[in-house]
């Protein structure tokens, strides 16, 4: 177990380095470069810039440059926002959506698991049909519609909440479960699926063979079972949650990093492009590397390997 | 007596009790060639055509169906039978609300949105289509390779893709807008660069399941080529979960290029699509609602149906449900 | 005598997409402490759900009991809920299925697979439960009874599950066994070791076993009386003697016929009863194996044969026993030492 483990350390790192790599090198092809977007600077004050911030050396002196800041855990510094480190945008902008997208996961957990577990149980019934309709409602439905009629009900019509912003608790709820909704909506399908197809295995005839009463055969056998082909995705929806959600974010004017990155890309703002793509990478890579471990504990049947 | 009493009778009771006495007659031997063995097999139906009965005796299939086809109906026809073109600007009716004259009313340009709204369909459906179709496509073949070779290509393959799912899909998708510009080619592009790994993936995984399976060593130790234990052992046992998957990502394609629009980084003005005035809509929708809501509410409906769809075909492809 | 248990005229079927399929169609048997009741026949005859539906097991819906009675010591089983039944499973009755790879949970050690047994039936405390377990495990031939309790079900051999399973089965000492098809999935050699285990303890317990499969060379090995099922029915039923030595049912004479034999010159090919078991979304009118019968009259395919006695506790489904059917009947056909057939309800 150790030795597994040290080797998908080593593998994720490697894998860190592959991500920023490739995608430096990915964007430093781009066409154009990020002073010409606006025409109010002269020829001359854009090959100034470049010189500035480097990016006239040739591309391998910029790679190594780059590499050696990243080791020190130093992202470089946004060519769009004079000044700014990318290390400090994303310390103000990634709080934020860290809050709403654990809020938004911790919500949708719970509640996913619990809509699964029910529909499975009521097979058939009301309940289920209920259940499964929402489920299917929650994934038809872009995020931004979704968005904008919450907000049009409960913010415009009834005043219940506010419209947008990201200043109080009662300015989270809305986003948060914008944000879960779908979330929701997918947990409560796949859990539902997942408990119908073990229902049919021969351990559940064991298990009720035994005399075990219902609610432990649900419990013990049913359900950890169905949980455990879920544990791959709760990984990378915590990252995509806390990562944040442009759409989301935009809608409701919360500066958040999802948000931060969209427009750094429309900026062609390659430093800060990258440092979002590089701190996103290492979530990604974390959160695999926690599944795969978890997973090897919750099933027994993985860790012989 | 006739033979629908005689099985309903048959079923009630194990023994021929109550029954009409037979007569000495009936004890003769019938000849092997004149049993009625037809009445005793059950008749075997064919996997697609068992799929094809269940799925049109779905009320939520057909249904789903339905609506499917006349949303594309009207995409097609739509934009060539209508008054207004949709690039028109006219700004003496703009923000027309829903009315006899404009049936979806008019943008902040005063273009006509019912025009708009079916041109869009157009590029919606489109690009969904092809962005579901392209990346599985090239899924199927890379995946196939990994999961056949096997040993170092399969190594390889799969850490190219390990490290490419950690790169956020709005890197290549701007990557590809920086390139082609923008509209729905790029658009499809993007997708597929995005999609194969996923499915290249999935594909693998199949395949690895299967060739361990006893009916494909059997075809192996026949001899079997490897094209043929591709295509032969192994392709259809998948066709079925294949076809599944391209539906369940047909709506995948067309959130994904609303989503790309609504970021602006998709179709963009004066071309259209139901992203792009998803987007368009939302940025003043608290005054003009019907923008936002008209596009949104087809989208919405759309995809349930392609999913709804996509669910009973599924079921009706399992075979594991089959009895 | 009242016997240990006892199912008469017992129906069930299922509800599928496609109509209701008569899984079984009128069964009566009865098993009585300490035998053993071999039900033989091919797949899809009824065979597991009869027995699965006397324990509760069968998932309902989509199974339907439609009629017929499970009297178990006495009392009426049928009519009784779910929580009614736990009582019932597991203590007085236990099942041993087929493979044990699929019947144990993967996710859950094989100690604790099989305290929850112990925990839910007796009262007592989990150390208890623990060390009747590690007790159970060394009855039923596991070498080392604490390290099995720590393992996964995938980790073991075969046989060392199937053993895990019987000694899940019996852990709390139920009066009946049922044993579906216990050695099908196993190597031949262990195959023996499990039936001599399960014969063992059966005299241990004197527990009743009903003994589901379609290996007759199981069957002579292990079973006091055989009913032969075909399409949902018991096509004939009597002692293993008489279904060995007088079989009187074509199916049977089929069955035994496709036996290999080692002993017995070899007359040619093996027997195979050609064609497949009938439809049971729609049963045909008269014998369900007529249209596979050799023997195959003009009555068969108009109705079912009614039962014949043909000997003592020998009973069969056949036409071929009636009167009128004399002639046509094979050598050697017609129950013990050949006496007349005569019908069960006249």
């Amino acid at each position: 177990m150790r030795k597994y483990i040290v080797r998908r350390l080593i593998i994720s790192v490697i894998t860190v380095w592959l991500i920023a790599t490739s995608c430096f090198f990915l964007l430093r092809t781009l066409p154009g470069n990020p002073f010409q977007t606006t025409s109010l600077l002269s020829a001359e004050m854009v090959d100034r810039m470049m010189h500035y911030y480097g990016l006239d050396r040739p591309l391998w002196d910029q790679y190594v440059t780059y590499m050696q800041n990243l080791l020190r855990g130093n992202f470089g510094y946004s060519l769009k926002y004079a000044g700014q480190s990318v290390n400090g945008i994303i310390a103000s902008t990634f709080p934020i959506s860290a809050q709403l997208g654990l809020q938004a996961y911790f919500l949708s957990i719970p509640l996913g698991f619990l809509f699964g577990i029910v529909a499975a149980r009521c097979r058939g019934k009301a309940v289920d049909y209920g259940l499964v309709g929402f489920s299917v409602l929650g994934v038809s439905v872009p995020v931004f519609i979704l968005a904008a009629m919450l907000q049009y009900v409960f913010a415009i019509r009834l005043k219940w909440l506010p419209v947008a912003q990201w200043k109080s608790f009662q300015h989270t709820i809305l986003p948060t479960v914008t944000l879960a909704f779908s979330s929701i909506a997918g947990r409560t399908r796949s859990m539902r699926t997942f408990m119908l197809e073990i229902v049919n295995e021969d351990y559940i005839k064991t298990a009720k063979a035994k005399g075990l009463s219902k609610y432990r055969v649900v419990w013990s056998h049913q359900i950890r079972n169905a949980v455990i082909p879920m544990i791959p995705t709760m990984g990378m929806e915590i990252v995509g949650m806390l990562m944040g959600s442009f759409v989301v974010e935009q809608i409701f004017a919360i500066p958040g990093i999802g948000n931060q990155f969209v427009t750094s890309i429309q900026n062609l703002d390659y430093t800060m492009t990258l440092g979002l793509t590089v701190f996103f990478g290492v979530f990604v890579v974390a959160a695999n590397f926690i599944v795969d471990i978890v997973y090897g504990i919750v099933d027994p049947r993985i860790r012989v390997r | 007596m006739s033979v629908a009493e005689e099985r309903m009778s048959g079923t009630e009771k194990g023994a021929g009790k109550g029954m009409s006495p037979v007569s000495a007659e009936d004890f003769v031997p019938v000849p092997e060639g004149e049993r009625d063995t037809d009445v005793i097999v059950r008749p075997s139906v064919s996997y697609w055509r068992d799929a094809l009965r269940r799925i049109t005796h779905d009320k939520v299939a057909m249904v789903s169906l339905g609506f499917i086809a006349v949303i594309v109906l009207l995409a097609v026809f739509a934009p060539v039978f209508g008054r207004y073109n949709y690039e028109t600007n006219n700004l003496m009716a703009t923000n027309v609300k829903p009315c006899g004259e404009h049936w979806f009313g008019t943008d902040t340009l005063g273009r006509d949105l019912w025009a708009r709204v079916w041109v869009g369909a157009r590029v919606s459906l489109v690009v969904g289509l092809f962005g579901a179709i392209v990346p599985q496509v090239i899924g199927i073949v890379v995946g196939g390779i990994a999961g056949y070779f096997g040993g170092w290509v399969d190594m390889v393959i799969m850490r190219i893709i390990d490290v490419g799912v950690c790169i956020p899909e709005l890197i290549y998708i701007t990557l590809i807008m920086l390139y082609l510009g923008s509209g729905p080619l790029p658009l499809v592009l993007a997708m597929a660069m995005v999609g194969w790994m996923g499915s290249a993936r999935m594909i693998r995984g199949r395949i690895m399941q299967f060739k361990s399976r006893e009916f494909v060593l059997a075809s192996k130790t026949l001899g079997g080529s490897p094209f043929h234990l591709i295509f032969r052992s192994i392709f259809p046992n998948i066709l079925g979960q294949q076809v599944v998957s391209l539906t369940a990502a047909i709506p995948g394609a067309i959130f994904m290029e609303a989503y790309l629009s609504f970021i602006g980084l998709g179709i963009q003005s004066p071309l259209t699509s139901w992203g792009q005035l998803s987007q368009v809509g939302a940025s003043n929708y608290r005054l003009h609602p019907y923008q936002l809501f008209i596009p949104g509410i087809l989208i919405s409906l759309t995809i349930l149906a392609l999913y709804l769809f996509g669910n009973s075909l599924r079921d009706a492809l399992d075979p594991h449900l089959r009895d | 005598m009242e016997h240990l248990l006892e199912v008469k005229d017992l129906q069930v079927s299922f509800d599928t997409y496609a109509g209701e399929v008569q899984a079984v169609r009128g069964v009566s048997f009865y098993l009585d402490q300490g035998e053993t009741l071999a039900v033989v026949g091919e797949s899809g005859c009824g065979k597991s759900v009869s027995v699965q539906t006397v324990m509760g097991i069968v998932p309902m819906p989509p199974a339907r009991i439609k009629g017929g009675s499970i009297l178990y010591g006495g009392e009426e089983l049928s009519g009784k809920t779910d929580a009614q039944m736990e009582q019932y499973r597991g203590n007085e009755m236990a099942m041993i299925f087929q493979d044990s790879m699929t019947s144990l949970n993967p996710t859950m050690r094989v100690g604790r697979q099989l305290m929850e047994g112990i925990l839910r039936h007796q009262r007592v405390s989990r150390e208890e439960a623990k060390q009747r377990v590690l007790k159970m495990l060394g009855r039923v031939g596991i070498p080392n009874p604490e390290n099995a309790f720590r393992r996964y079900p995938h980790t073991m051999s075969g046989g060392q599950r199937q053993r895990a399973m019987i000694a899940m089965a019996l852990c709390c000492n139920p009066k009946i066994l049922f044993a579906d098809e216990p050695t099908t999935a196993l190597d031949v050699t262990i195959q023996a070791q499990i039936l001599e285990l399960i014969g063992g303890l059966q005299e241990q317990f004197h527990m009743g076993v009903i003994l589901i499969t379609h290996d007759l060379g199981v069957v002579a090995k292990m079973a006091d009386r055989i009913n032969v099922m075909y399409a949902g029915r018991i096509v004939e039923a009597g002692t293993a003697d008489q279904i060995f030595y007088h079989p009187s049912h074509p199916y049977t004479l089929g069955l035994l016929g496709a036996m290999p034999n080692l002993i017995q010159e070899r007359k040619g090919e093996l027997y195979n009863i050609p064609g497949a078991p009938p439809d049971l979304f729609a049963p045909p009118p008269g014998c369900a194996f007529a249209g596979r019968c050799k023997y195959c009259m003009g009555v068969c395919e108009k109705q079912d044969a009614p039962e014949f006695v043909t000997g003592d506790g020998h009973v069969s489904r056949c036409w071929l026993l009636d009167e009128r059917g004399r002639q046509y009947r094979p050598e050697g056909f017609g129950g013990s030492a050949g006496a007349e057939g005569r019908r069960s309800d006249e």
